[in-house]
């Protein structure tokens, strides 16, 4: 870990290889852990930002955008995900849609509520099942290289991506 | 508008969606693009012909018009119009509030409402009983939301939504005849097709 990477948080880093990916359309259902990098996100004119009523459409709207020729990103946590299986099973990976999420992990390392524990442990499971590449972060230095690497994997494979935010980077005092 | 007249679900004819289907895609002179919900409605548009421009969701329900919103973003100068039935649409009732917050004036959802889920045996939907989608609508914020009294009224409701800025919805009942085709169901070739639809006309450079 260097200095560099105390200057700048995480959500920053995210911002900045979106941007460099050209990825300039933005859905998310809301989590606390999302918070600074939605802010960010919204106060950049370069985005333009969605928050819809669910995950599903979160996704068939950047699914749609990328059809037309735009890049997007769906933001969520681990519980929106898993309301998620059916319009990634029927849409995204038939129709090879390029769908880049990006998922804060909850239910995992302190969480105080069963509910989210039990369903974070789906997510993996859906994930292999549909074959979708995941990857969580969990250390600050790897933030650029992992998002840059999962987008830029994505878009040249025609294939969707899960880019796991786990509480080892976004809890944790680097 | 000059359209708009307030007629009530009750009041609206009982039309055939695949007449109107086929008179809302006569209009299309400028590359519009279609995105068509699943079932019923996808196989009345592809019957309708197989314009470059049209999207067949095959997989899942209440997604067309969440997908158009995409499309009609990504691409404002391109009129857009998603195609989707009753049963879908009150899967996905909050896409109305999406909508009308995002407010693109490039979109159009139409909504064909015959009261049931048709391709699985025409079991009841909640429009046969209490709900009316116009209403909903209307309240969540898309105010130029209209049921169609008849076909002329459905022609006009399109002529508006071609020249006017929307967002509009069309609300439509129709009858429970079979659609007059079936979709192909291959989902890579439909996505490149429709991929290559869009990429003339409003031209924003692909990625």
């Amino acid at each position: 870990m260097t200095s560099k990477d105390y200057d700048e948080p995480w959500h920053e880093t995210v911002v900045r290889v979106l941007r460099a990916n050209g990825v300039d359309l933005v859905t998310y259902i809301p989590d606390n852990v999302l918070r600074d990098l939605i802010q960010a996100l919204h106060d950049d004119p370069y985005f333009t930002v969605i928050c819809p009523a669910r995950e599903e459409e979160a996704v068939a709207i950047v699914a749609g955008a990328y059809m037309a020729g735009r890049r997007g990103v769906v933001l969520m946590q681990t519980s929106g995900f898993a309301t998620l299986p059916n319009a990634l099973a029927s849409m995204i990976v038939p129709f090879q849609i390029p769908l880049v999420m990006v998922i804060s992990e909850r239910g995992v390392l302190g969480e105080f509520q069963l509910g989210q524990a039990i369903v974070c442990r789906t997510m993996r499971p859906v994930l292999e099942t549909l074959g979708i590449e995941h990857r969580a972060i969990e250390e600050r230095s790897h933030v650029e290289f992992v998002v840059n690497g999962m987008i830029q994997q994505a878009f040249a494979t025609q294939s969707p991506a899960a880019i796991i935010l786990s509480p080892l980077l976004t809890k944790r005092q680097h | 508008m000059s359209t708009i007249s307030n007629f009530s679900r009750d009041e609206a004819r009982i039309m055939n969606r695949s007449d109107l289907t086929r008179r809302l895609v006569a209009k299309l002179k400028s590359e519009e693009a279609v995105v068509g919900g699943i079932g019923h409605t996808n196989w009345d548009l592809w019957a309708s012909g197989q314009r470059p421009q049209n999207f067949y969701m095959l997989g899942s329900m209440g997604l067309a018009a969440p997908i158009a919103l995409g499309v009609a973003v990504a691409q404002p100068h391109r009129k857009v119009f998603a195609l989707e039935g009753d049963g879908s649409i009150l899967m996905q009732l909050g896409a109305f509030g999406t909508i009308a917050t995002v407010a693109p004036k490039n979109l159009c959802v139409v909504i064909w409402d015959n009261g049931a889920y048709h391709i699985t045996g025409a079991q009841q939907t909640l429009t046969a009983t209490t709900v009316d989608l116009v209403a909903i609508a209307r309240a969540s914020g898309l105010k130029a939301s209209e049921w169609a009294a008849d076909e002329d009224h459905f022609e006009a409701l399109v002529d508006a939504a071609l020249s006017e800025d929307g967002p509009q919805l069309i609300a439509a009942r129709v009858d429970h005849h079979k659609p007059a085709g079936t979709t192909d169901r291959d989902p890579g070739k439909i996505r490149l097709n429709f991929m290559r639809g869009l990429s003339g006309a409003d031209g924003k450079e692909r990625t």
